[in-house]
């Protein structure tokens, strides 16, 4: 997979260069490494994971493998929305510290896809404390608007701020 | 054409661990005085391919050590040198050695020289003591190189162990059939190792350069290798161009080489200067040029350091772990999935136009999937499934090495070795075996003197046994020691408060008291101590595995530990209970009852605390909807069942809503993807489709206690 990857990155001339998936969230637009992304499914009903945070849904049957639902708006303190038709769950895959992880995200809805250039990317902007703007990779202009470019690796990471989640969801 | 070797970096590395596990099985059964010779073959052949892959792969520490090991290896297989039990010790702590580099290597950082490095200087000590005439084992090998005037015709010694002078001279378009000189040479350094073998360029047949021709082959060579290898060795590296070359072979004598190796400085010199040899230079111009293998594989070896070091030092747990499966589970796991298609084609046509008048068909046809599914799934598992001669195959060095430590006389006996497990269950029952086996051996058996005055054989047996019984293995680790002693065991039980004083106890029961955690084996069973690990650490490992062990002993007679395991841990039988809208699945050999709940036997102690007497037990009471955060405490079950089960020796009541089916589940994890969560061993894939989680009894059975010495439960906390 990651040699594919890195084929695919070559090829498309410049490395610089990378192509973002992105999605809807509270008229919000967020982007993805489209490579991190396995496939695009709608919701479906998920078991509950015991005291979990708040933020993640519980488990799914993706094939055989039991994969996590992590509720992004709730993640991202956003209000909560009612689950409806055009919900769907971005399942994502990232290579951890044991082996390649598997996570379905939820979002209002998927947007578009952008190839963008690591140079028109901002940094953001440090003005909050908030443990959120840690996901945050960068911002860029696409056509006007602005995006938010999250890091997958970092957003799936859900065993190193468990503890003050718990505590926030009280 | 280049090619990334490191792909196959992984199969180098479990070969080399099987052959070390050859190589030391082997090694354990040679006899110094009767040694048979397809055993040295055996071990010989090991260590040749873990040189051979490891030169290839670039890992020059591991095949220049193998190399010298290999070499006195040959000595014993060729008859020169009889086998001596001081040079099994030292090759089974050169398989060790060599186990070490290679894990380390495998994990990405240096091996540690320091071990090898004496190992390998043990081995050039005995080398040098040359034990038969005819060889020059005093000779350092590496220094020994020939000149170019001294060859011809030198070679009429009759003393064919020496070695053997090579006169190869290539036709002159041997190049252009595709045949590389060079590749050959290499081949050959290969086959006798790098300071045996000297490569000399005959350059008198080269043209002036205004009539060289590019492609053609000008050159000849001499090539000389000092190794009792035969004739025929020889020849099949050439075999690809005897019919268009001349090859002479010429025995080399002792003498001669000795003569030889007094020209060594000169000629030395001579290929230093000519070691950055292309192939095709060869052919080109710089007539002197020498092709010097030696150079090749420092450059080589070079590469290969300066290759592992910004290696990413990756874990372990990130290489994929491979079987090797029988073609003939392979074979019949084809049969079967050929069996599935056609049932399905039948079920298939069946639907296309069904009507009531073939329902008696759909149905057969159901259970014919039913049975074919049943099948695929064993024949999958049996995938798995190794025999257990894997797990047991440790023993005889382990037995041997502390046998001599302690100084018993110990005679090991395997039994049921091709009894399959699966592979997962096998890799973590070998720690707790081993501490059984070293348990038997440390405390369970007598000193010699001590067994003769009891009257037994001065030898004593451990037996080490595995069969299938039900859907179980049962591993039987057996002495014929002096036996567990009861009454010191029951009084260091009392000391300890482990049981009161007035209490009586079968054999039975003291037996089990090994098991409780805090009941050193040190001070009770023998005075030696110090190993940090009790029998309650070997239960829990078992208990992980969701197996069982018991203890029988005779006083004088022995012990026997048996330990029971389920072949496999991928599918275990559940007991599916709903709480509120969830449906949870008790592992079904950890309950012990199920059972209504009864309000007025409840009994209500600190707090949010219940027990309930349970016959002559009090049980403490978890509400499983609480534990897992589904509802607030105060609301009430509708219509409670109580699941009593049994984790860790101690038993608790666990309040569910309703008890659903049994069924066998398939064990999925749960931390692949996520993290461990308390209370929970894994989750499961029902028959429609959606995630069942599986309950880990003694981790509830935990956290009970935690809220019992009054910290929050985690269904309160949070």
């Amino acid at each position: 997979m990651d040699a594919v990857a890195t084929a695919v990155k070559n090829e498309s001339g410049s490395t610089d260069e990378q192509q973002y998936l992105t999605f809807m969230m509270s008229d919000e637009e967020y982007g993805v490494d489209i490579l991190a992304v396995q496939e695009i499914r709608g919701w479906e009903e998920s078991t509950l994971i015991p005291n979990a945070p708040e933020y993640i849904r519980g488990v799914i049957n993706l094939r055989g493998t039991i994969v996590p639902i992590m509720d992004l708006r709730i993640r991202f303190g956003l209000k909560r929305v009612e689950y409806s038709p055009v919900t769907v769950v971005i399942i994502l895959k990232v290579d951890g510290d044991h082996g390649e992880r598997v996570m379905g995200i939820v979002v209002d809805a998927v947007s578009d896809v952008y190839t963008i250039s690591d140079a028109s990317t901002r940094k953001p902007p440090e003005l909050t404390e908030d443990r959120n703007s840690g996901f945050i990779k960068g911002l860029v202009n696409v056509n006007e608007k602005m995006v938010i470019l999250l890091d997958v690796d970092d957003l799936l990471n859900i065993s190193e701020d468990q503890h003050h989640s718990g505590v926030i969801d009280n | 054409m280049s090619i990334d070797l490191s792909q196959f970096h992984q199969i180098f590395f479990e070969e080399s661990f099987e052959g070390l596990d050859v190589m030391e099985s082997q090694l354990l059964e040679l006899q110094p005085q009767e040694v048979d010779a397809e055993s040295v073959n055996t071990i010989f052949r090991a260590a040749h391919s873990i040189k051979g892959g490891a030169g290839t792969f670039g890992f020059m520490q591991v095949s220049e050590f193998t190399h010298v090991l290999e070499t006195l290896l040959d000595e014993i297989r060729s008859g020169t040198r009889t086998m001596q039990r001081n040079y099994i010790d030292l090759f089974l702590q050169s398989v060790d050695c060599l186990r070490a580099m290679l894990g380390s290597i495998q994990a990405g950082s240096e091996p540690d020289m320091e071990r090898a490095a004496a190992l390998k200087t043990s081995f050039q000590d005995i080398l040098k003591q040359s034990s038969s005439p005819g060889q020059e084992g005093d000779v350092p090998a590496e220094t020994v190189a020939a000149n170019a005037e001294d060859t011809a015709g030198n070679g009429d010694g009759d003393d064919a162990e020496t070695g053997w002078r090579i006169i190869f001279r290539p036709s002159e378009d041997i190049l252009q059939t595709g045949n590389e000189p060079f590749r050959m040479f290499r081949e050959l350094q290969e086959l006798v190792g790098t300071e045996h073998l000297t490569v000399i360029p005959v350059t008198e047949n080269l043209p002036e350069f205004t009539s060289l021709h590019p492609e053609n082959c000008y050159l000849s060579w001499i090539l000389e290798v000092r190794s009792d290898i035969s004739r025929d060795d020889i020849a099949s590296v050439f075999e690809w161009v005897e019919d268009d070359c001349d090859i002479d072979y010429q025995p080399l004598s002792s003498a001669a080489v000795k003569e030889h190796t007094s020209d060594t400085g000169e000629a030395q010199t001579d290929t230093e200067q000519n070691s950055v040899v292309d192939d095709m230079a060869v052919v080109n111009a710089e007539p002197p040029a020498a092709l010097v293998p030696e150079k090749v594989s420092e450059a080589l070896s070079a590469a290969g350091t300066q290759k592992a070091k910004p290696a990413a030092r990756a874990a372990k747990a990130n290489e994929p772990s491979s079987i090797r499966v029988s073609i003939d589970k392979v074979d019949s796991l084809i049969n079967m999935v050929g069996e599935l298609v056609i049932t399905q084609s039948m079920l298939g046509e069946l639907g296309q136009d069904f009507d009531m008048s073939r329902l008696a068909r759909l149905q057969e046809g159901l259970s014919q999937l039913e049975q074919n599914t049943r099948e695929l799934q064993e024949s999958v598992m049996k995938i798995r499934m190794m025999p257990i001669s894997f797990a047991f195959s440790r023993f005889p060095r382990l037995v041997r090495d502390l046998g001599g430590q302690l100084s018993k006389q110990v005679n090991l006996v395997m039994l049921g070795e091709n009894t399959e497990l699966d592979k997962t269950v096998m890799e973590k029952i070998g720690d707790p075996l081993v501490h059984l086996v070293r348990n038997s051996l440390d405390h369970g058996l007598e000193t010699t003197e001590q067994r003769l005055t009891a009257g037994k054989s001065g030898e004593g047996t451990i037996t080490l046994n595995a069969y299938h019984q039900g859907g179980n293995i049962v591993i039987e680790v057996k002495d014929d020691g002096a036996g567990l002693n009861e009454e010191r065991i029951l009084n260091k039980a009392r000391q300890k408060g482990l049981v009161p004083e007035a209490q009586e106890l079968s054999s039975e029961e003291i037996h089990q008291l090994i098991f409780l955690p805090g009941f050193s084996t040190a001070d009770v069973v023998s005075d030696i101590s110090g190993r940090g690990v009790g029998m309650d650490v070997v239960r829990r490992n078992i208990a992980e595995l969701n197996g069982s062990i018991e203890v029988k002993s005779t006083r004088g007679k022995g012990s026997t530990f048996i330990i029971r395991l389920p072949l496999t841990l991928a599918i275990l039988d559940g007991q599916l209970v709903k709480v509120k809208d969830e449906t949870y699945i008790f592992p079904l050999v950890s309950i012990v009852e199920s059972i209504q709940l009864q309000k007025r036997s409840l009994n209500h102690v600190t707090g949010s605390q219940y027990v309930m007497k349970l016959r002559d037990e009090y049980i403490p009471i978890v509400r499983l909807d609480e534990l897992f955060n589904l509802r607030s405490s105060d609301e009430e079950f509708e219509s409670p069942m109580l699941v009593v089960v049994e984790g860790d020796n101690e038993k608790v009541g666990i309040v569910v809503d309703d008890l659903l089916g049994q069924q066998q589940v398939v064990i999925k994890s749960l931390e692949q993807n996520y993290q461990r969560v308390t209370g929970i061993s894994g989750a499961t894939i029902l028959g429609d489709g959606t995630v069942a989680l599986i309950i880990d009894v003694s981790d509830v059975g935990k956290n009970l206690d935690k809220s019992v010495k009054g910290q929050p439960r985690p269904g309160q906390a949070a």
